[in-house]
């Protein structure tokens, strides 16, 4: 059986999934469980500074987007930090850590944007054996209106700086979570990198509005007929997530940096996909909020049959397995043609293909009076919209034209040499192929 | 259904051979992998699920679900086997309409449950179909066990105890092995030979030698079994039936119905199995509902089950007798039978009405006969001749909560044994955990 025991950044937990810095993981209570269920670590809920703690809203906190089986496919939230005293979680950490030494325990600190503050809590923290921290740049609500979360996230400078700081008051490893409530995710992992991180974390949640109450006219969740805007997570938010990790993992700058998965992780597959595009190890959150901490234990299962099955034997096998295929769009073969094939037997008839080329994509679906749907080769472009609205998986596929025959839509033989706009005879700035 | 032979008596091939195939074939045809990941996706992964507590054998049904899910049925599969090795068969022929679906949140909430019979054969199917046997076993322990009887209790017992390492011989009365996954099942439960695939495969951990035509008190002696190995577990099941205690009981057309069921299934040829052209079923079990449908399956014209008590005391589930009826059996309630009629040969039963007055099931005056040429009887099975030294209660051999019997060194587990329904599912529970703790006896674990 395939070994799961993961080891990021010197931290080794008995799998590559933590739970994410959230409410799973504000106490003793809510962690012990999650290791007896079967989590590998956790991200201890953001520590605040010392003083009085961190007030919340006393109505809603989360909205949610659902499918039509009531299927939670996103998350939004307006939680702060952890608003218990710092002593308080101090002291569970440390109880914690002493009964799980072989679990990962990492600890989630913001405070405000001053060297001292920084200087002062992230040793104090240390004492608990915690075995590393991660900078919470992210969060998107309440702390970032006081100059914290994402707004030192969206300024690279101030990520540079403060990782800077912390990396000086601690020899234990620093994760720097990024937001990505940003233009371009690469300015701020560089600028972690260049601060000293040891590895960043992605994404936190992403500024949203769930749903508007059209009786009271306000957002949800709406706190006595207001609303603000939260952090989007879970299932919705994992492409845009996958991503980010992957520009980070293959831009040349942040390529090696090391990176811990964050966004909709769900299922083993979740995780083997962000792990693929270079994550270390994946944290979760949602999926243990919609369904408790024994969902892990599909993960476990899951990843092991598929490492099994493909001869993996360890998860530093897959980490960064699907990077050097993520590339430009102008690196793309042009000369790679295919074309839909509907499986006859396979098809029900709806017509959903249809209506898509037809309406709105090369009109290269034909449909007979009995309903018959075929493909039109001297017009199909090979967009996959079919593919993607057939409501039977696997009825319609692409096939590959191989080289030598004839592409009905352009006339043109297909060319066996990959061939990419970079030298294309339309492209005004194309250099010509060696 | 056209029916090709109308004569009186006990005939054969009362239907064409491809309407009996069809009337044989599966009662709950498997899950393409399509229908399965709709299914499976209705499953709310609940809390302290109620489906996984009405499970004897306490699969985690949830987790099993979710991995069907996220197209990992093999290890579904293993969530199963783990606590039901007979899962396959289980997944076919448990009354899920009275366990698992029964209490599933989506059958309070809207009458319609997740299907997890269906969703456990999927499973099970995938991983069988691989040819893998999944599991591995320990270290030998160098102790032997004896088991007695190849059913579900012995054969869970058997595997169990295999894979901690322990060297197991089962004795076997039949010339086959899987008790009643084999002799007692109906047929559309358990198509396509399962049982006997299902045992090969189980055979597979190794470390499981079993003797067949050895049944206990003839070849085989509890004292011999005691001192030739380090325990011994009994799972023969009930190996005798009751009787009505009418006269012309001994008529030709007259036999058990569990005989009937046994007959068809190893019949090679089912449109050849003769079957009479009006049939009586006595009994409200599942034997009486899978002789009765299987009559009028196999062509019989009329089929009757009666049973002496209401409808609401029968044994068989709703859904048992749901599918009796939707097969043209008629079900009659609150009779029973006073006469048995022919001269020679069977020619009708004859029940008295009843009625329950003050908790006591009365029998009435008023009488009727229904015209029978064959009349199966299915009103329950009995040990049969067990060693003295074992105490009996109520027909069955006493067993504590960890399948001990009074004898030191015997377990026992299964139909045969106290405690619990006499379900596949039960046999199998009951089996595992007599190897858990004849594996505990043995090492000193416990």
């Amino acid at each position: 059986m395939a070994d799961l025991t993961s080891n990021f950044l010197g931290i080794k937990s008995p799998n590559p999934f933590w739970l994410a810095s959230a409410p799973p993981t504000d106490k003793e209570y809510n962690v012990r469980r999650a290791f007896e269920a079967g989590w590998g670590g956790v991200v201890w809920k953001t520590l605040g500074a010392e003083g009085p703690p961190v007030v919340n809203v006393n109505g809603p906190r989360y909205g949610a987007i659902h499918g039509a089986d009531r299927r939670l496919l996103g998350l939004n939230n307006i939680e702060l930090i952890t608003d218990r005293p710092l002593e308080v979680n101090l002291e569970e950490m440390t109880r914690v850590k002493k009964d799980y030494p072989d679990h990962a325990l990492i600890a989630s600190v913001m405070v405000p944007c001053e060297e001292d503050e920084w200087k002062r809590i992230i040793p104090r923290i240390a004492e608990t054996g915690c075995d590393g921290f991660e900078l919470n740049f992210g969060c998107p609500h309440g702390m970032a209106e006081r100059g914290m979360g994402s707004a030192v996230g969206q300024v690279p400078e101030y990520i540079e700086m403060v990782t800077r700081w912390c990396k000086e008051a601690t020899d234990l490893p620093v994760i720097v979570k990024l937001t990505p409530n940003i233009t371009n995710i690469l300015m701020p992992a560089q600028a972690a990198k260049d601060g000293g991180a040891d590895a960043v974390s992605l994404i936190n949640t992403i500024n949203s509005i769930t749903s508007v109450d059209l009786d009271a006219m306000s957002p949800e969740p709406m706190i006595d007929g207001k609303g603000t805007h939260g952090g989007y997570c879970g299932p919705a938010v994992k492409p845009i997530a996958l991503n980010m990790v992957a520009e980070i993992a293959r831009n040349p700058g942040t390529h090696g940096l090391p990176i811990s998965g964050i966004g909709g992780v769900t299922t083993w597959r979740d995780a083997a996909e962000f792990m693929a595009l270079g994550a270390g190890n994946v944290q979760v959150c949602t999926a243990a909020m919609t369904y408790g901490f024994k969902v892990v234990q599909e993960m476990i299962s899951g990843l092991s049959q598929w490492m099994d099955e493909k001869g993996y034997t360890s998860v530093d096998e897959i980490v960064g397995r699907a990077v050097p295929n993520v590339t430009d769009w102008q690196y793309l073969n042009l000369n790679h043609v295919t074309k839909a094939r509907i499986d006859q037997d396979a098809c029900i008839q709806c017509g959903r293909c249809y209506a898509a080329c037809e309406d709105t994509s090369h009109q290269a679906i034909s449909m007979s009076d009995d309903r018959v749907f075929d493909v039109k080769d001297d017009e199909c472009v090979a967009c996959n919209l079919c593919v993607n609205v057939c409501p039977v998986e696997g009825c319609i596929t692409m096939e590959t034209i191989a080289p030598g025959a004839m592409d009905e839509r352009t006339g043109k033989v297909v060319e066996k040499e990959y061939a990419n706009w970079t030298t294309h005879p339309n492209n005004p700035t194309a250099t010509a192929a060696e | 259904m056209p029916q090709t032979n109308r004569e009186n008596g006990i005939s054969p091939a009362r239907l064409a051979p491809a309407d009996v195939q069809a009337n044989f074939s599966d009662l709950h045809p498997a899950y393409d992998e399509h229908e399965a990941r709709v299914a499976a996706d209705r499953c709310y992964f609940c809390h302290d699920a109620p489906c996984m507590t009405a499970c004897p054998t306490s699969i985690d049904i949830p987790l099993f679900i979710r991995q069907i899910a996220t197209g990992t049925s093999e290890a579904a599969a293993k969530t199963i086997l783990d606590q039901n090795i007979l899962g396959g068969m289980c997944a076919r022929v448990c009354p899920t309409e009275t366990l698992c679906e029964e209490v599933c949140v989506r059958e309070i909430a809207e009458g319609k449950p997740v299907e997890i019979g269906r969703l456990q054969r999927h499973a099970t199917d995938t991983l069988m179909a691989q040819g893998k046997h999944p599991f591995t076993r320990a270290a030998s322990t160098g102790k032997t066990v004896a088991v007695v009887g190849a059913g579900p209790a012995g054969l869970a017992c058997a595997h169990r105890l295999a894979m901690l390492g322990h060297d197991v011989v089962v004795f076997e009365a039949r010339a086959k092995g899987g008790g009643l996954n084999e002799f007692g099942i109906a047929a559309y439960k358990s198509t396509n030979d399962f049982a006997q695939k299902e045992l090969d495969w189980l055979l597979g951990i190794g470390g499981i030698d079993i003797r067949y035509d050895q049944p206990l008190g003839k070849s085989v002696t509890l004292d011999g079994l005691q001192s030739d190995f380090d325990a011994v577990f009994l799972g023969m099941g009930l190996t005798a039936v009751n009787a009505l205690r009418l006269d012309g009981e001994d008529k030709e057309n007259v036999t058990d119905a569990v005989d009937f069921i046994a007959e068809l299934r190893q019949a090679s040829d089912l449109s050849k199995l003769p079957v009479g052209r009006r049939v009586v079923v006595i009994g409200g079990g599942m034997t009486a509902i899978d002789a009765g449908v299987q009559a009028k399956l196999l062509g019989a014209e009329d089929v009757t089950i009666v049973y002496r008590r209401g409808q609401e005391a029968m044994a068989a589930s709703k859904f048992e007798q749901d599918l009796a009826q939707q097969k043209g059996v008629t079900l009659i309630c609150n009779a029973t039978p006073v006469g048995i009629e022919g001269n020679g040969s069977l020619t009708g039963v004859t029940f008295a009405y009843t009625e329950t007055q003050n908790g006591k099931l009365v029998t009435l005056d008023e009488t009727f006969t229904l015209p029978a040429d064959q009349l199966f009887k299915a009103i329950g099975q009995a040990l049969g001749d067990i060693p003295d030294t074992l105490k009996i209660e109520s027909g069955k051999i006493t067993v504590d909560a960890a399948q001990k019997t009074n004898v030191a060194g015997v377990w026992a587990g299964g139909d045969c044994a106290s405690g619990g329904d006499d379900l596949t599912v039960t046999a199998v529970a009951e089996g595992r955990d007599a190897a858990m703790d004849i594996h505990a006896t043995l090492t000193g674990a416990s």
